[in-house]
């Protein structure tokens, strides 16, 4: 070992004064140590402060809005489906039920959801299996970019062009055929659910198109190659083989799609029609819980401002609810997609 | 016509923004400029010919925002240049919590001032608050279809339009007070405001008194029946309106005018069916009994005035600003309420501005800004 060492520090006759020693690369001196702590609590805060916005968020949030749900009774609050703004800067005069909220933010996120969840499995299949290269290219680039607009754009886009040009005429020629159908009759107004849930849907498709995609990527090739050994035509293999096998997948991306159509605030506010109350119709001119919360705020009086909190409180809850329903349905389909799987 | 509208806000935005830029890095290249925020040059009231300088904050309402940003650029550009104005439209409820907070120069809304309010402001600042209107702007309404101008409603026939009792415009209502026009059959399709509004509450407050079969009471926003539908804002409403075969909503004057939309004439006090013009609106004011601490809703007006109309208050103190700030409030106020430049802007724009009798008794409320020291 030591004859071996001494061609290699020829060179340096005074380093025999004090003996080498070779730090490990790995192993860290005073200072690094430290800095391996600061870092550990680096880490430490960052993952605090996202647990401490959310509680002063939560609690400044149901604080505020306390003295609401004391007077309207919480249940009535959020059941009551009287909304009558009071203007009174001392107390509550007003009556306070956000029911036709909940439901208008209930209705307008399930009809985004039912448009864009088969269009964005199509656009996904289509880009994994289908698509030429650039092909493949260009959509990925132009889904991400319709990720990236802004939701006001969606709104004013919604309002000018969109649904006086194509939705509109689209939905009274619907009304005109199916209005003796209970979601379809009524008057056709340019604002209402179906119009603020289509727009909705739009902007969620991205979502669920990115991250569907990125889960049917992950199809094990095998399992892929296995099926056409055996004889199934394309169309089954994507059924049969890459459907399943992503099922988790594309629920947690509805989740995702489903959590931005709840809380979506501008483009809705604009499209969904404003009137404070509620019906089966489709063509409905309702209310969301987020959209009357931005549309009223700047002019309420402190009373109805402590209401609006209330509705965020509300908001809050019924996106909770929303996300625990959706995780017992993929818990349940697992488990039965799971038994598929086997057999 | 709103492409000129738009742009001269955006200009003046712009503008005031460079100005405010040239008067802070004025400093070096024009060393003879004030320094911002300097006291006046001589320390008495302002006199014509007076220079003064500095900056003046206000916030509140939205609905005079167009106005109050050009007289900002028109004053600062040719009256007083060392002076900026700014003007932050925050919304009437804020207007009033702003300057209850004393944390504005001057406050602005379209509601005025009660007298619980007065005596908050009282207890907090130690002397009284003075409130002044200086703008006005009649509520129109509007309709998306060019053969329905001038047709004639009265408060009850609004009611009823509004509550969906009267749903098609052959409704006999409505042809008794139009006996000469050519009904069409078509069914209504009500706009009103979604957001929180002061074109509401001026709207809802007319009917409230007006009309006795209105129910929904009176506010920034009310309970509005099943099948009318909400517009976000005047765009939102004109939207409504012109997108909807059969729309009729209610709109800022100023936006009807610049829009060019078919509106009605509505019945007054006295039995005349009147256009909404902006004469219509400054006599609507110097028709009605207004007392002298300015605490009036704009009602029961008669003549040649047109009965729906709000107004825009202006909050200052009669104490406690320092002597330049009071100096330059009391030169801008005068400037924008009693100068015929002022008074142009504003009729541009589409906005009533203060007739003869009113522009006098506000003159003296001017005059009592930080009369107290």
């Amino acid at each position: 070992m030591s004859s071996s060492a001494s061609p290699g520090t020829g060179p340096s006759a005074g380093a025999s004064t004090t003996p080498v020693e070779e730090p490990s690369a790995l192993r860290s001196r005073g200072a690094a140590r430290y800095s391996d702590r600061a870092f550990t609590i680096m880490l430490w805060a960052a993952g605090a402060t996202v647990l401490l916005v959310l509680g002063a968020m939560v609690v400044r949030t149901v604080s505020d809005a306390l003295p609401v749900f004391q007077y309207q009774g919480f249940f009535s609050f959020v059941f009551g489906t009287e909304w009558h703004a009071g203007f009174s800067r001392q107390e509550f005069t007003g009556t306070y039920g956000a029911w036709p909220f909940v439901w208008g933010t209930i209705y307008t996120s399930l009809i985004a959801v039912g448009i864009a969840l088969p269009m964005s499995i199509g656009v996904a299949l289509f880009i994994n299996f289908y698509a030429a290269s650039r092909v493949r290219q260009l959509m990925s680039y132009s889904v991400e970019i319709l990720a990236a607009v802004p939701s006001i754009i969606f709104g004013l886009w919604g309002l000018l062009w969109f649904v006086p040009t194509v939705l509109h005429p689209f939905s009274i020629w619907l009304n005109s055929v199916l209005g003796f159908l209970p979601f379809f009759g009524g008057s056709v107004p340019n604002v209402n659910y179906f119009h603020a849930g289509v727009v909705l849907g739009i902007m969620i498709l991205p979502i669920i198109t990115a991250v569907t995609r990125e889960v049917m990527a992950t199809t094990p090739v095998d399992e892929v190659q296995a099926a056409y050994g055996l004889g199934a035509t394309k169309s089954e293999v994507l059924r049969k083989v890459v459907l399943p096998r992503s099922f988790g997948g594309i629920v947690g991306a509805t989740m995702l799609g489903l959590g931005r159509a709840l809380g979506e605030t501008i483009a809705v506010l604009m499209l969904v029609g404003g009137s404070q109350r509620f019906d089966t119709r489709l063509f409905f001119a309702g209310d969301t819980l987020a959209a009357h919360i931005a549309a009223t705020f700047q002019d309420a009086s402190p009373e109805t401002l402590v209401a609006l909190m209330g509705i965020g409180v509300v908001l809050f809850i019924v996106t909770m609810v929303v996300n625990i329903v959706a995780r017992l349905i993929v818990w349940r389909f697992a488990k039965t997609a799971g038994a598929g799987d086997a057999l | 016509m709103r492409i000129t509208r738009q742009s001269s806000i955006v200009t003046a935005l712009v503008a005031s923004s460079a100005l405010v830029l040239t008067a802070c890095g004025g400093d070096g290249d024009l060393p003879d400029a004030p320094a911002p925020g300097a006291t006046a040059t001589d320390d008495g009231d302002a006199a014509d010919g007076d220079q003064l300088s500095g900056a003046l904050d206000g916030a509140g309402a939205t609905f005079p925002n167009p106005v109050f940003q050009d007289w900002a650029f028109e004053y600062s550009g040719s009256v007083q240049p060392g002076v900026s104005i700014n003007y932050q439209g925050i919304g009437s409820g804020g207007g009033i919590e702003q300057f209850l907070l004393q944390t504005v120069d001057f406050g602005s809304s379209e509601r005025y001032l009660r007298d619980e309010d007065l005596d908050e402001a009282a207890e907090a600042r130690g002397c009284e608050a003075i409130q002044f209107p200086v703008l006005f702007g009649a509520v129109t309404i509007a309709f998306g279809d060019e053969q329905l101008a001038d047709l004639v409603l009265d408060a009850e026939a609004i009611a009823g339009i509004f509550q969906r009792d009267i749903t098609n415009y052959n409704d006999p209502a409505i042809a008794e007070l139009n006996p000469d026009m050519d009904l069409p059959d078509m069914e209504i399709i009500p706009v009103h405001r979604s957001d929180g509004s002061g074109t509401t509450s001026v709207f809802t407050t007319y009917l409230d008194h007006t009309a006795e079969n209105w129910e929904l009471g009176a506010g920034t926003e009310v309970q509005w029946p099943a099948d009318t539908i909400g517009g976000q804002g005047n765009e939102g409403v004109t939207q409504g309106i012109q997108q909807n075969a059969g729309g009729v909503g209610y709109v800022n004057q100023a936006y009807a005018l610049v829009e060019d939309l078919p509106t009605a004439r509505v019945i007054n006090d006295d039995g005349n069916a009147v256009s909404a013009t902006l004469e219509a609106t400054t006599e609507a004011l110097e028709v009605l009994d207004i007392p002298d601490n300015f605490q009036f809703d704009i009602l029961d007006v008669a003549g040649e005035g047109f009965p729906i109309a709000g107004a825009n208050w202006i909050f200052v103190w009669e104490c406690g600003y320092d002597e330049n700030t009071g100096a330059m409030l009391r030169d801008y106020w005068t400037w924008a309420t009693q100068s015929d430049e002022a008074r142009d802007l504003a009729e541009e724009l589409g906005y009533a501005p203060l007739g003869e009798g009113l522009r006098a008794r506000v003159a003296e409320s001017i005059d009592r800004i930080n009369s107290q020291g």
